[in-house]
Protein backbone atom coordinates (compact mmCIF):
# COMPACT_ATOMS: atom_id res chain seq x y z
CA UNK A 1 0.00 0.00 0.00
CA UNK A 2 1.41 3.01 -0.77
CA UNK A 3 -1.38 6.12 -0.46
CA UNK A 4 -1.41 9.52 -0.95
CA UNK A 5 -4.18 12.49 -1.04
CA UNK A 6 -4.82 14.65 -3.50
CA UNK A 7 -6.85 17.99 -3.41
CA UNK A 8 -8.89 19.24 -5.80
CA UNK A 9 -9.44 22.94 -4.98
CA UNK A 10 -11.48 25.73 -7.62
CA UNK A 11 -14.18 27.28 -9.15
CA UNK A 12 -16.51 24.44 -10.12
CA UNK A 13 -17.18 23.37 -13.89
CA UNK A 14 -18.37 19.93 -16.02
CA UNK A 15 -16.67 16.92 -15.61
CA UNK A 16 -14.03 17.55 -13.15
CA UNK A 17 -14.28 13.96 -11.64
CA UNK A 18 -14.70 12.74 -14.39
CA UNK A 19 -11.68 13.58 -15.66
CA UNK A 20 -9.55 13.28 -12.57
CA UNK A 21 -10.89 9.83 -11.96
CA UNK A 22 -9.98 8.88 -15.92
CA UNK A 23 -6.42 10.33 -15.15
CA UNK A 24 -6.02 8.07 -12.22
CA UNK A 25 -7.94 4.46 -13.73
CA UNK A 26 -5.71 4.90 -16.71
CA UNK A 27 -2.72 5.24 -14.39
CA UNK A 28 -3.63 2.08 -12.31
CA UNK A 29 -4.28 4.20 -9.09
CA UNK A 30 -7.23 3.10 -6.81
CA UNK A 31 -9.43 5.08 -4.81
CA UNK A 32 -9.81 4.65 -1.43
CA UNK A 33 -12.04 7.21 -0.25
CA UNK A 34 -13.79 10.64 -2.20
CA UNK A 35 -15.47 13.56 -0.14
CA UNK A 36 -16.37 16.37 -2.31
CA UNK A 37 -18.37 19.85 -1.56
CA UNK A 38 -19.22 22.87 -3.44
CA UNK A 39 -18.39 25.98 -0.91
CA UNK A 40 -19.16 29.19 -2.10
CA UNK A 41 -18.92 28.17 -6.12
CA UNK A 42 -15.78 26.71 -5.08
CA UNK A 43 -15.27 23.12 -6.05
CA UNK A 44 -13.39 21.06 -3.53
CA UNK A 45 -13.10 17.12 -3.52
CA UNK A 46 -10.11 15.71 -1.01
CA UNK A 47 -9.24 11.95 -2.21
CA UNK A 48 -7.59 9.46 -0.66
CA UNK A 49 -5.66 6.84 -3.01
CA UNK A 50 -3.40 3.96 -3.36
CA UNK A 51 -0.28 4.26 -5.78
CA UNK A 52 0.85 0.58 -5.39
CA UNK A 53 0.01 -0.54 -8.75
CA UNK A 54 0.73 2.76 -10.44
CA UNK A 55 4.11 2.32 -12.51
CA UNK A 56 4.56 5.61 -13.06
CA UNK A 57 7.11 8.29 -10.80
CA UNK A 58 5.14 9.86 -7.81
CA UNK A 59 6.73 12.93 -9.38
CA UNK A 60 5.62 12.20 -12.69
CA UNK A 61 2.17 12.00 -11.89
CA UNK A 62 2.22 15.02 -9.58
CA UNK A 63 3.01 16.93 -12.63
CA UNK A 64 0.44 15.67 -14.97
CA UNK A 65 -2.34 15.84 -12.17
CA UNK A 66 -1.19 19.74 -12.04
CA UNK A 67 -1.19 20.18 -15.95
CA UNK A 68 -5.06 18.27 -15.94
CA UNK A 69 -5.83 20.65 -13.22
CA UNK A 70 -4.78 23.50 -15.01
CA UNK A 71 -6.57 22.79 -18.51
CA UNK A 72 -9.63 22.68 -15.66
CA UNK A 73 -8.82 25.98 -13.75
CA UNK A 74 -8.59 24.05 -10.70
CA UNK A 75 -5.12 23.24 -8.73
CA UNK A 76 -4.46 19.67 -8.48
CA UNK A 77 -1.69 18.51 -5.86
CA UNK A 78 -0.72 15.38 -4.78
CA UNK A 79 0.92 14.20 -1.47
CA UNK A 80 2.28 11.65 -0.10
CA UNK A 81 -0.09 10.74 2.90
CA UNK A 82 2.28 9.98 5.84
CA UNK A 83 2.74 14.04 6.30
CA UNK A 84 -0.86 13.88 7.73
CA UNK A 85 -0.41 10.89 9.30
CA UNK A 86 2.85 11.99 10.89
CA UNK A 87 0.74 15.70 12.08
CA UNK A 88 -2.21 13.81 13.29
CA UNK A 89 -1.63 10.66 14.40
CA UNK A 90 0.50 9.62 17.51
CA UNK B 1 -7.88 6.65 7.85
CA UNK B 2 -6.91 10.28 7.89
CA UNK B 3 -10.26 12.17 7.60
CA UNK B 4 -10.56 15.28 5.55
CA UNK B 5 -10.70 17.97 8.06
CA UNK B 6 -7.23 17.11 9.28
CA UNK B 7 -6.06 17.45 5.39
CA UNK B 8 -7.49 20.74 5.17
CA UNK B 9 -6.30 21.56 8.54
CA UNK B 10 -2.16 20.50 7.28
CA UNK B 11 -2.75 22.21 4.00
CA UNK B 12 -4.08 25.38 5.27
CA UNK B 13 -0.94 25.79 7.52
CA UNK B 14 1.19 25.31 4.74
CA UNK B 15 -0.57 27.91 2.36
CA UNK B 16 -1.82 29.92 5.00
CA UNK B 17 0.14 29.75 7.62
CA UNK B 18 3.40 29.99 6.04
CA UNK B 19 4.73 26.03 7.50
CA UNK B 20 7.93 25.83 6.21
CA UNK B 21 10.63 23.23 7.18
CA UNK B 22 13.48 25.73 7.72
CA UNK B 23 16.22 23.48 6.47
CA UNK B 24 17.70 20.51 6.13
CA UNK B 25 21.46 20.21 6.90
CA UNK B 26 24.17 17.79 6.58
CA UNK B 27 26.98 17.98 8.82
CA UNK B 28 30.20 16.91 7.58
CA UNK B 29 33.44 15.64 9.88
CA UNK B 30 36.59 17.22 8.18
CA UNK B 31 38.67 15.42 10.30
CA UNK B 32 39.76 13.03 7.93
CA UNK B 33 40.91 15.55 5.04
CA UNK B 34 44.07 17.09 7.88
CA UNK B 35 46.98 17.37 6.06
CA UNK B 36 50.21 19.08 6.54
CA UNK B 37 50.06 20.34 2.56
CA UNK B 38 47.62 23.11 2.54
CA UNK B 39 46.78 22.66 -0.88
CA UNK B 40 46.28 18.17 -0.25
CA UNK B 41 43.92 20.18 2.36
CA UNK B 42 41.88 21.95 -0.24
CA UNK B 43 41.48 18.85 -2.63
CA UNK B 44 40.38 16.72 0.20
CA UNK B 45 37.92 18.86 1.90
CA UNK B 46 36.18 19.77 -1.62
CA UNK B 47 36.75 15.97 -2.57
CA UNK B 48 34.79 14.97 0.19
CA UNK B 49 31.85 17.74 0.60
CA UNK B 50 30.97 17.57 -3.02
CA UNK B 51 31.08 13.32 -3.13
CA UNK B 52 28.76 13.40 0.08
CA UNK B 53 26.42 16.01 -0.43
CA UNK B 54 26.25 16.23 -4.40
CA UNK B 55 22.57 15.13 -3.99
CA UNK B 56 21.75 17.02 -1.02
CA UNK B 57 20.22 19.53 -3.36
CA UNK B 58 18.12 17.38 -5.59
CA UNK B 59 16.68 15.18 -2.17
CA UNK B 60 15.63 18.57 -0.64
CA UNK B 61 13.31 18.99 -3.72
CA UNK B 62 12.14 16.04 -4.28
CA UNK B 63 10.67 15.51 -0.70
CA UNK B 64 9.48 19.45 -1.08
CA UNK B 65 7.35 17.92 -3.94
CA UNK B 66 6.38 14.66 -2.74
CA UNK B 67 4.74 16.24 0.16
CA UNK B 68 4.15 19.77 -0.86
CA UNK B 69 5.87 21.13 1.71
CA UNK B 70 8.18 23.78 0.81
CA UNK B 71 11.88 23.43 2.31
CA UNK B 72 13.40 26.99 2.27
CA UNK B 73 16.99 25.84 2.55
CA UNK B 74 19.79 23.01 2.07
CA UNK B 75 22.97 23.53 3.83
CA UNK B 76 26.04 22.07 4.92
CA UNK B 77 27.91 22.57 8.61
CA UNK B 78 31.73 20.82 8.89
CA UNK B 79 34.09 20.66 11.28
CA UNK B 80 35.23 23.82 13.17
CA UNK B 81 37.83 24.60 10.17
CA UNK B 82 40.37 25.72 12.85
CA UNK B 83 41.13 21.99 13.66
CA UNK B 84 41.08 21.05 10.65
CA UNK B 85 43.33 23.92 9.25
CA UNK B 86 45.91 23.72 11.99
CA UNK B 87 48.13 21.34 10.78
CA UNK B 88 48.78 23.14 7.49
CA UNK B 89 47.51 26.98 7.85
CA UNK B 90 50.26 28.89 9.36
CA UNK B 91 49.05 32.17 8.45
CA UNK B 92 45.36 33.85 8.08
CA UNK B 93 45.62 33.93 4.14
CA UNK B 94 46.06 30.05 4.93
CA UNK B 95 42.91 29.67 6.05
CA UNK B 96 41.47 32.36 3.36
CA UNK B 97 42.31 29.93 0.65
CA UNK B 98 40.49 26.70 2.80
CA UNK B 99 37.46 29.61 2.85
CA UNK B 100 37.38 29.74 -1.00
CA UNK B 101 37.29 26.06 -0.98
CA UNK B 102 34.51 25.48 0.89
CA UNK B 103 32.71 28.04 -0.96
CA UNK B 104 33.33 26.61 -4.15
CA UNK B 105 32.41 23.45 -2.86
CA UNK B 106 29.31 24.61 -1.88
CA UNK B 107 28.73 26.67 -5.08
CA UNK B 108 29.33 23.24 -6.79
CA UNK B 109 26.85 21.33 -4.53
CA UNK B 110 24.06 24.38 -4.69
CA UNK B 111 23.61 24.37 -0.95
CA UNK B 112 22.31 28.18 0.53
CA UNK B 113 25.00 28.53 3.18
CA UNK B 114 28.15 25.94 4.04
CA UNK B 115 28.94 27.25 7.92
CA UNK B 116 32.03 25.94 9.93
CA UNK B 117 34.42 28.52 9.60
CA UNK B 118 35.03 28.26 13.47
CA UNK B 119 36.92 28.20 16.03
CA UNK B 120 36.31 26.35 19.64
CA UNK B 121 38.20 28.76 22.44
CA UNK B 122 36.03 28.93 25.00
CA UNK B 123 39.38 28.31 27.43
CA UNK B 124 41.75 29.34 25.24
CA UNK B 125 43.22 29.94 21.46
CA UNK B 126 45.64 27.93 19.60
CA UNK B 127 47.86 29.74 17.06
CA UNK B 128 45.98 28.16 14.36
CA UNK B 129 42.62 29.96 16.25
CA UNK B 130 44.24 33.24 16.48
CA UNK B 131 44.95 32.73 12.80
CA UNK B 132 41.28 31.37 12.02
CA UNK B 133 40.07 34.51 13.54
CA UNK B 134 42.15 37.22 12.25
CA UNK B 135 40.87 36.19 8.32
CA UNK B 136 37.50 36.05 9.12
CA UNK B 137 37.01 39.77 7.39
CA UNK B 138 39.28 38.39 4.30
CA UNK B 139 36.97 35.11 4.49
CA UNK B 140 34.25 36.43 4.60
CA UNK B 141 34.62 39.46 2.40
CA UNK B 142 36.07 37.14 -0.45
CA UNK B 143 32.85 34.30 -0.49
CA UNK B 144 29.77 33.98 -0.32
CA UNK B 145 28.04 31.35 0.81
CA UNK B 146 30.52 30.76 3.82
CA UNK B 147 29.34 31.58 7.70
CA UNK B 148 31.55 32.13 10.67
CA UNK B 149 30.98 30.97 14.23
CA UNK B 150 33.48 31.14 17.22
CA UNK B 151 32.56 29.90 20.32
CA UNK B 152 34.29 31.87 23.31
CA UNK B 153 32.66 30.58 26.28
CA UNK B 154 30.87 28.07 28.11
CA UNK B 155 29.22 27.13 31.86
CA UNK B 156 32.05 24.49 32.16
CA UNK B 157 34.82 26.61 31.44
CA UNK B 158 33.86 30.40 31.75
CA UNK B 159 34.60 32.80 28.72
CA UNK B 160 37.91 33.83 26.87
CA UNK B 161 37.97 37.19 27.37
CA UNK B 162 41.01 37.38 24.99
CA UNK B 163 39.08 36.09 22.31
CA UNK B 164 35.94 38.45 23.29
CA UNK B 165 38.29 41.41 22.68
CA UNK B 166 39.88 40.19 19.86
CA UNK B 167 36.43 39.81 18.10
CA UNK B 168 35.09 43.41 19.32
CA UNK B 169 38.10 44.76 16.40
CA UNK B 170 37.31 41.33 14.30
CA UNK B 171 33.41 42.53 13.91
CA UNK B 172 34.85 45.78 13.07
CA UNK B 173 36.84 44.81 10.47
CA UNK B 174 34.70 42.65 8.77
CA UNK B 175 31.83 45.58 8.81
CA UNK B 176 34.28 47.56 6.56
CA UNK B 177 35.75 44.77 4.65
CA UNK B 178 31.97 44.16 3.66
CA UNK B 179 30.93 47.78 3.69
CA UNK B 180 29.99 48.18 0.05
CA UNK B 181 27.65 45.38 0.58
CA UNK B 182 25.80 46.34 3.81
CA UNK B 183 28.41 45.45 5.98
CA UNK B 184 26.86 41.77 5.41
CA UNK B 185 29.77 39.92 6.27
CA UNK B 186 28.88 40.76 10.02
CA UNK B 187 24.92 38.75 9.50
CA UNK B 188 27.45 35.55 8.41
CA UNK B 189 29.79 36.05 11.95
CA UNK B 190 27.93 34.44 15.47
CA UNK B 191 29.87 34.44 18.42
CA UNK B 192 28.78 31.82 21.15
CA UNK B 193 28.29 30.73 24.69
CA UNK B 194 27.70 26.97 24.78
CA UNK B 195 27.26 26.17 20.94
CA UNK B 196 25.38 23.24 20.64
CA UNK B 197 27.48 20.71 18.31
CA UNK B 198 24.37 19.71 16.11
CA UNK B 199 22.89 23.48 15.11
CA UNK B 200 21.30 22.99 11.90
CA UNK B 201 20.49 27.00 11.40
CA UNK B 202 22.90 29.61 10.16
CA UNK B 203 25.26 31.29 10.50
CA UNK B 204 26.34 29.21 13.52
CA UNK B 205 26.03 25.93 12.83
CA UNK B 206 29.15 23.82 12.74
CA UNK B 207 29.51 20.12 12.80
CA UNK B 208 30.87 19.43 15.94
CA UNK B 209 33.71 16.86 16.99
CA UNK B 210 31.20 14.69 18.71
CA UNK B 211 29.64 14.04 15.46
CA UNK B 212 29.32 11.04 13.79
CA UNK B 213 30.94 11.24 10.30
CA UNK B 214 28.38 12.68 8.23
CA UNK B 215 24.67 13.38 9.86
CA UNK B 216 21.20 14.99 8.69
CA UNK B 217 19.99 17.66 11.34
CA UNK B 218 16.79 19.77 10.35
CA UNK B 219 15.04 23.01 11.67
CA UNK B 220 11.87 23.14 10.95
CA UNK B 221 9.61 26.67 11.67
CA UNK B 222 6.24 27.95 11.62
CA UNK B 223 5.48 31.20 14.06
CA UNK B 224 3.10 31.82 11.74
CA UNK B 225 1.31 28.64 12.59
CA UNK B 226 1.35 29.32 16.10
CA UNK B 227 -0.15 32.96 15.67
CA UNK B 228 -3.46 31.44 13.59
CA UNK B 229 -4.18 28.94 16.37
CA UNK B 230 -3.61 31.71 19.26
CA UNK B 231 -6.01 34.12 17.41
CA UNK B 232 -8.77 31.23 18.25
CA UNK B 233 -7.78 31.65 21.82
CA UNK B 234 -8.04 35.03 22.41
CA UNK B 235 -9.11 36.06 25.86
CA UNK B 236 -8.29 32.72 27.01
CA UNK B 237 -6.80 31.27 30.42
CA UNK B 238 -3.03 30.45 30.89
CA UNK B 239 -3.54 27.16 30.47
CA UNK B 240 -5.90 27.17 27.19
CA UNK B 241 -2.51 29.53 25.74
CA UNK B 242 0.16 27.24 26.63
CA UNK B 243 -1.90 23.67 25.78
CA UNK B 244 -2.34 25.90 22.49
CA UNK B 245 1.41 26.39 21.56
CA UNK B 246 2.37 22.95 22.80
CA UNK B 247 -0.17 21.42 20.64
CA UNK B 248 1.16 23.20 17.42
CA UNK B 249 4.61 22.98 18.25
CA UNK B 250 3.89 19.00 18.39
CA UNK B 251 2.47 19.27 14.61
CA UNK B 252 5.21 21.23 13.34
CA UNK B 253 7.60 19.31 14.67
CA UNK B 254 6.27 16.35 13.43
CA UNK B 255 7.12 17.63 10.29
CA UNK B 256 10.25 18.12 11.12
CA UNK B 257 10.92 14.67 11.67
CA UNK B 258 8.97 13.43 8.65
CA UNK B 259 11.16 15.30 6.67
CA UNK B 260 14.78 14.55 8.60
CA UNK B 261 13.88 10.67 8.30
CA UNK B 262 13.28 11.24 4.49
CA UNK B 263 16.15 12.78 4.17
CA UNK B 264 18.14 10.22 6.00
CA UNK B 265 16.74 7.42 4.21
CA UNK B 266 17.17 8.98 0.31
CA UNK B 267 20.76 10.23 0.81
CA UNK B 268 21.61 7.00 2.93
CA UNK B 269 23.18 9.54 5.98
CA UNK B 270 22.19 8.79 10.19
CA UNK B 271 19.49 11.19 11.04
CA UNK B 272 20.79 13.56 13.40
CA UNK B 273 18.25 15.94 15.52
CA UNK B 274 15.45 18.11 14.60
CA UNK B 275 15.73 21.53 15.84
CA UNK B 276 12.10 22.71 16.99
CA UNK B 277 13.11 26.72 16.40
CA UNK B 278 10.28 28.92 15.66
CA UNK B 279 12.35 31.25 13.20
CA UNK B 280 10.79 34.13 11.62
CA UNK B 281 11.22 35.78 7.96
CA UNK B 282 10.57 39.07 7.39
CA UNK B 283 7.23 37.88 5.06
CA UNK B 284 4.29 39.10 7.00
CA UNK B 285 2.47 36.66 8.64
CA UNK B 286 6.09 34.89 9.65
CA UNK B 287 6.74 36.62 12.59
CA UNK B 288 7.47 35.59 16.48
CA UNK B 289 6.85 38.85 17.20
CA UNK B 290 3.19 39.00 16.58
CA UNK B 291 2.72 35.65 18.19
CA UNK B 292 4.27 38.05 21.44
CA UNK B 293 1.35 40.14 20.55
CA UNK B 294 -0.98 38.06 20.22
CA UNK B 295 -0.34 36.54 23.46
CA UNK B 296 -1.76 40.09 24.56
CA UNK B 297 1.51 42.59 24.20
CA UNK B 298 1.27 46.08 22.35
CA UNK B 299 4.64 45.70 21.14
CA UNK B 300 8.12 43.15 22.13
CA UNK B 301 9.35 45.43 24.38
CA UNK B 302 6.54 46.16 26.71
CA UNK B 303 6.49 44.79 30.57
CA UNK B 304 5.63 41.77 30.24
CA UNK B 305 7.87 40.68 27.09
CA UNK B 306 10.31 38.40 29.32
CA UNK B 307 7.58 36.64 30.86
CA UNK B 308 5.46 36.01 27.37
CA UNK B 309 8.56 34.52 25.70
CA UNK B 310 9.61 32.49 28.74
CA UNK B 311 6.33 30.70 28.33
CA UNK B 312 6.32 30.33 24.33
CA UNK B 313 9.64 29.33 24.47
CA UNK B 314 9.38 26.47 27.26
CA UNK B 315 5.61 25.45 25.71
CA UNK B 316 7.38 25.20 22.49
CA UNK B 317 9.96 22.61 23.53
CA UNK B 318 7.50 20.52 25.64
CA UNK B 319 5.39 20.46 22.60
CA UNK B 320 8.40 19.83 20.26
CA UNK B 321 10.00 17.31 22.64
CA UNK B 322 7.59 14.48 22.14
CA UNK B 323 6.94 14.63 18.17
CA UNK B 324 11.12 14.16 17.46
CA UNK B 325 13.02 10.90 18.34
CA UNK B 326 15.84 13.29 18.87
CA UNK B 327 15.82 17.04 19.15
CA UNK B 328 18.75 19.47 20.10
CA UNK B 329 20.51 22.30 18.03
CA UNK B 330 19.21 25.53 19.52
CA UNK B 331 15.52 24.49 19.73
CA UNK B 332 13.10 27.17 20.87
CA UNK B 333 12.13 30.82 19.50
CA UNK B 334 14.60 32.79 17.45
CA UNK B 335 14.24 36.49 18.25
CA UNK B 336 16.41 38.27 15.46
CA UNK B 337 15.63 41.92 14.96
CA UNK B 338 16.15 42.33 11.09
CA UNK B 339 14.82 39.36 10.14
CA UNK B 340 11.21 39.31 11.98
CA UNK B 341 8.69 42.33 10.77
CA UNK B 342 7.20 42.51 14.43
CA UNK B 343 10.51 43.09 15.53
CA UNK B 344 11.39 46.11 13.46
CA UNK B 345 8.19 47.76 13.79
CA UNK B 346 8.70 47.32 17.90
CA UNK B 347 11.97 48.71 17.51
CA UNK B 348 10.91 51.82 14.72
CA UNK B 349 7.88 52.41 17.84
CA UNK B 350 10.15 52.83 20.35
CA UNK B 351 9.05 49.54 22.22
CA UNK B 352 12.40 47.23 22.30
CA UNK B 353 15.53 48.58 23.22
CA UNK B 354 19.26 46.58 23.05
CA UNK B 355 18.39 46.51 26.74
CA UNK B 356 15.29 45.09 26.39
CA UNK B 357 16.36 42.36 23.77
CA UNK B 358 19.43 41.66 26.81
CA UNK B 359 16.62 40.38 29.15
CA UNK B 360 14.67 38.39 26.72
CA UNK B 361 18.01 36.59 25.54
CA UNK B 362 17.88 35.01 29.00
CA UNK B 363 14.39 33.44 28.52
CA UNK B 364 14.76 31.94 24.92
CA UNK B 365 17.17 30.55 22.39
CA UNK B 366 19.98 31.98 20.96
CA UNK B 367 20.86 35.75 21.96
CA UNK B 368 21.31 39.32 20.84
CA UNK B 369 20.40 38.18 16.89
CA UNK B 370 20.55 40.50 13.25
CA UNK B 371 21.37 43.44 15.17
CA UNK B 372 22.22 46.27 13.23
CA UNK B 373 23.96 49.22 15.30
CA UNK B 374 25.88 52.66 14.54
CA UNK B 375 29.07 52.41 12.36
CA UNK B 376 30.77 54.55 14.94
CA UNK B 377 30.20 51.82 17.42
CA UNK B 378 33.65 51.40 19.25
CA UNK B 379 35.64 47.37 19.15
CA UNK B 380 35.61 48.01 23.09
CA UNK B 381 31.63 48.77 23.08
CA UNK B 382 31.04 45.07 20.79
CA UNK B 383 33.27 42.99 23.21
CA UNK B 384 31.42 44.62 26.12
CA UNK B 385 28.03 43.33 24.62
CA UNK B 386 29.67 40.16 23.36
CA UNK B 387 31.07 39.64 27.19
CA UNK B 388 27.27 40.21 28.66
CA UNK B 389 25.50 38.19 26.50
CA UNK B 390 28.18 35.37 27.20
CA UNK B 391 27.91 35.91 30.74
CA UNK B 392 23.84 35.03 30.04
CA UNK B 393 24.98 32.29 28.55
CA UNK B 394 27.95 30.77 30.98
CA UNK B 395 25.57 30.96 34.38
CA UNK B 396 22.14 29.76 33.01
CA UNK B 397 23.38 27.03 31.40
CA UNK B 398 22.24 27.74 27.99
CA UNK B 399 23.60 28.79 24.83
CA UNK B 400 23.50 32.65 23.83
CA UNK B 401 25.06 34.28 20.35
CA UNK B 402 26.08 37.94 19.56
CA UNK B 403 25.76 38.59 15.99
CA UNK B 404 25.95 42.63 15.53
CA UNK B 405 26.25 44.42 12.50
CA UNK B 406 28.31 47.67 13.00
CA UNK B 407 26.71 49.57 9.86
CA UNK B 408 29.63 51.42 8.42
CA UNK B 409 28.45 55.17 7.44
CA UNK B 410 25.28 55.01 9.13
CA UNK B 411 23.71 56.03 12.42
CA UNK B 412 20.85 55.74 14.63
CA UNK B 413 17.56 56.39 12.75
CA UNK B 414 19.22 55.41 9.62
CA UNK B 415 17.62 51.53 7.74
CA UNK B 416 19.80 48.87 6.37
CA UNK B 417 18.86 47.00 3.74
CA UNK B 418 20.53 42.72 3.61
CA UNK B 419 17.39 41.04 1.33
CA UNK B 420 16.27 37.75 1.22
CA UNK B 421 15.75 35.94 4.74
CA UNK B 422 17.69 38.27 6.44
CA UNK B 423 15.64 41.46 5.58
CA UNK B 424 16.34 45.13 6.85
CA UNK B 425 16.85 46.66 10.12
CA UNK B 426 16.49 50.16 11.99
CA UNK B 427 19.91 51.30 13.16
CA UNK B 428 19.80 50.93 17.22
CA UNK B 429 21.50 53.09 19.85
CA UNK B 430 23.74 51.21 21.66
CA UNK B 431 24.56 52.59 25.47
CA UNK B 432 28.32 54.60 24.68
CA UNK B 433 29.87 54.89 28.48
CA UNK B 434 33.04 53.31 28.13
CA UNK B 435 34.23 49.44 29.00
CA UNK B 436 37.14 49.09 27.48
CA UNK B 437 39.58 49.12 30.56
CA UNK B 438 37.40 46.23 31.37
CA UNK B 439 37.56 44.34 28.31
CA UNK B 440 41.34 44.57 27.69
CA UNK B 441 41.93 42.75 31.21
CA UNK B 442 44.14 39.91 29.68
CA UNK B 443 42.42 36.06 30.69
CA UNK B 444 39.52 34.73 31.16
CA UNK B 445 36.36 34.84 33.48
CA UNK B 446 36.42 32.08 35.55
CA UNK B 447 33.85 28.93 35.22
CA UNK B 448 30.93 29.49 37.01
CA UNK B 449 29.95 27.64 40.99
CA UNK B 450 27.39 24.97 39.94
CA UNK B 451 25.72 25.29 43.54
CA UNK B 452 24.14 28.31 45.43
CA UNK B 453 21.61 28.86 43.15
CA UNK B 454 20.33 32.49 43.00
Amino acid sequence: MKRAVITVVGKDCVGIIAKTCTYLADNNINILDISQTILQEFFNMVMIVDLKSCEKDFLVIAEELEKLGETMGLVIRIQREDIFDMMHRI
Amino acid sequence: MINRAEIIETNNMIQDAKLDVRTITMGISLLDCIDSDLDRCCERIYEKITRLAGNLVATGEKIEKEFQIPIVNKRISVTPIALVGGACCKTPGDFVKIAKTLDRAAHTVGVNFLGGYSALVSKGMTQADKNLILSIPEALSTTSLLCSSINVGSTKTGIDMDAVEMLGHIIKETAEATKEDSCLGCAKLVIFCNAPDDNPFMAGAFHGVTEADAIINVGVSGPGVVKKALEQVRGESFEVLCETIKKTAFKITRVGQLVAKEASKMLDIPFGIVDLSLAPTPAIGDSVADILKEIGLEHPGAPGTTAALALLNDQVKKGGVMASSYVGGLSGAFIPVSEDQGMIDAVNAGALTLEKLEAMTCVCSVGLDMIAVPGDTKASTLSGIIADEMAIGMINAKTTAVRLIPVIGKGVGDTVEFGGLLGYAPIMPVNSFDCSAFVSRAGRIPAPIHSFKN
